[in-house]
């Protein structure tokens, strides 16, 4: 492959494991995840964990990719494989043509200061450093020089609206203006994927709105891949061009947003989506009775 | 009673080791013992030359500096000059220049130790219980083979005190590192910093408050061992101690514990003062 094209995937995951062991000196390997007989009695032993069985997808350029689940269903495992701070036991990662599956130690530490960037849910800034340099942290591991890193961090900033915050540190930061540093942090790299594990899961639902509405206007001018877990189905609505429901470390669907609440591939997606559902029929009665009522009544003004 | 038929003995194999590791390497425990010697020298003729009143304005600029409180600078500076009023000022000076050269030492050896501790579980495993036996094994017992070892006087309490000082800085060094914050780990990671980056940027600045709790613990636990080190010839406050119980002077007795106690409420006050400077700011 010669590298990323428009249109083209951009991450592909070919039948991905992992099972997570308790017992000590307990390993599974690669090629265990064949025997099904195996797997079904780790899955019901209190020993390991069947964190993720098989997942295939295929995500392309430019789009943003919702993962969406109840916690535990393995999503978090998933995008922490993608860039390996979880080593998946079996399967294969290619994105934009490299194989990050295959990459050694130094290949990886490559790989992720240039090529892909991550939003955390819990931020995971550093106490100890402003703003600005929480921003450029990225940057200095991967040894810019240090003019272009504060140049770039404070357009950065400017971008996710924290101007004149550059010299605070984030514990003075309340948790939205937390989460714009994490995004600008990620950003700041340049990288064509954005990886967000529930960015904005700990946010009150005014700031969360107003993050998700930044985060779609950037994604307008931006034009990265973005791979988003949420268990918030508005949010999915909202952000994702397509989105894949995860049970129990499984895919049960993959779809754009609309498909998936018109047709719930099983009872798990349909009890997901059924609020969503029920909100969409009280608001339509709703308009259409305003409606009704409008036109009943006669203005006075 | 415990039956004879069970009895067994290490303590002749513990006289033999001691006495082949004298004659076979006499001279190696005599260049150490020297190189210990002149570094404690030059520490003390360094600590002497400073005049008595450069300590109390160090530490009243020191300890208005790191906590802005104008009384208790005051009280923190008058102390040291009550140590001079009691006539033993030239003893706290050998006493501070003992503990000082220990706990570089201590530091020395101990913080590498501690981060070697975080990084690798072998180094932990073996690592903890002899820090337990060194912080609970009484001092008195290695004392003698110190003694022994190195002759009388400041070397061999320079040791005794770095043996029973050492532990909790390795802890709480180790402690600290593996007290940051998965999150923040995980974030470092995640933008591709190295084990080393790792280490450099983030978990050693985040674990710099218990870190120097540790120094703080480490240099209370020296101030603890001047006295004990005064019974194998060490010079200092602890010697003074010492008289005054053979001569049974309370009086005397008194000046100079308090000496020790004064001596000890500065370095831990200013030693902490500093620590709370590195903590993460709340703004």
């Amino acid at each position: 492959m010669d590298g990323p094209s428009p249109g083209g995937e951009a991450i592909l995951i070919r039948d991905l494991w992992k099972i997570y062991t308790r017992k000590k000196g307990m390993t599974v390997s690669s090629s265990d995840v064949a025997n099904e007989e195996l797997v079904e009695e780790l899955d019901r032993g209190e020993d390991a964990v069947v964190a993720m069985k098989n997942v295939s997808l295929e995500i392309m350029q430019g789009e943003t990719f919702i993962i969406m689940g109840l916690s535990g269903s393995g999503k978090s495992t998933l995008i922490r494989c993608l860039l390996r701070l979880v080593e998946p036991t079996s399967g294969e990662i290619i994105i934009n043509g490299e194989n990050v599956t295959a990459m050694n130690r130094r290949q990886l530490v490559n790989f992720r200061r240039e090529k892909i960037a991550m939003v955390f849910q819990h931020y995971g800034l550093l106490p100890h450093r402003t703003v600005l340099d929480n921003v450029a942290f990225g940057l200095k591991l991967r040894g810019d020089d240090k003019e272009k890193q504060k140049g770039k961090a404070a357009e950065a900033l400017d971008r996710v609206g924290l101007k004149g915050w550059e010299n605070y540190y984030p514990a003075s930061l309340s948790g939205g203006m937390r989460q714009r540093v994490g995004i600008a942090r990620a950003l700041v790299m340049d990288a064509p994927i954005l990886l967000m594990d529930e960015p904005f899961s700990g946010l009150d639902p005014l700031i969360r709105r107003e993050l998700q509405d930044e985060m779609i206007h950037l994604q307008k001018v931006m034009h990265k891949t973005i791979f988003f877990v949420t268990h918030d189905l508005s949010e999915a609505l909202r952000m994702g061009d397509r989105m894949a429901i995860m049970k129990k470390g499984e895919i049960v669907q993959v779809g754009s947003p609309d498909e998936v609440i018109a047709n719930p591939a099983d009872d798990y997606v349909s009890r997901f989506v059924s609020d969503e559902r029920e909100h969409m029929r009280r608001a339509e009665e709703v308009l259409a009775r305003d409606r009704a009522g409008k036109e009943g009544t006669p203005h006075v003004s | 009673m415990f039956p004879d038929m069970f009895r067994y003995h290490v303590a002749g194999p513990v006289n033999d080791f001691i006495n082949t590791l004298i004659e076979a390497y006499g001279p190696v425990f005599d260049s150490i013992s020297h190189g210990i010697l002149s570094f404690l020298l030059s520490v003390n003729s360094v600590l002497s030359f400073i005049p008595w009143w450069a300590y109390i304005a160090a530490v009243f600029l020191l300890s208005w500096y790191s906590s802005k409180k104008l009384a208790a600078s005051v009280v923190l500076a008058s102390l040291p000059f009550v140590i001079g009023m009691f006539g033993l000022w030239a003893m706290a000076v050998e006493s501070l220049s003992v503990i000082i050269t220990a706990v570089l030492m201590a530091l020395i050896i101990g913080l590498p130790l501690g981060v070697l501790m975080a990084e690798l579980k072998p180094v932990a495993v073996v690592l903890r219980p002899v820090l337990d036996g060194m912080q609970t094994m009484p001092s008195f017992v290695y004392l003698i083979p110190a003694m022994m070892l190195f002759g009388l006087g400041k070397v061999p309490a320079v040791l005794a005190t770095l043996i029973y000082a050492l532990p909790p800085v390795i802890r709480l060094t180790a402690l600290g590192l593996n007290q940051v914050p998965k999150p923040v780990e995980e974030a470092a990671l995640a933008y591709g910093a190295t084990r080393w980056q790792l280490l450099k940027e983030v978990r050693l600045p985040l674990a710099m408050p218990s870190i120097l709790a540790g120094v703080n613990q480490t240099t209370m636990m020296a101030l603890a061992m001047v006295v004990i080190s005064s019974m194998i010839g060490a010079r200092g406050l602890g010697q003074e101690v010492l008289l005054s119980i053979n001569r049974i002077d309370v009086g005397r007795g008194f000046e100079a514990g308090m000496s020790v106690v004064f001596l000890a409420i500065v370095i831990d006050r200013l030693t902490q003062n500093m620590a709370k400077r590195w903590e993460p700011p709340r703004r």
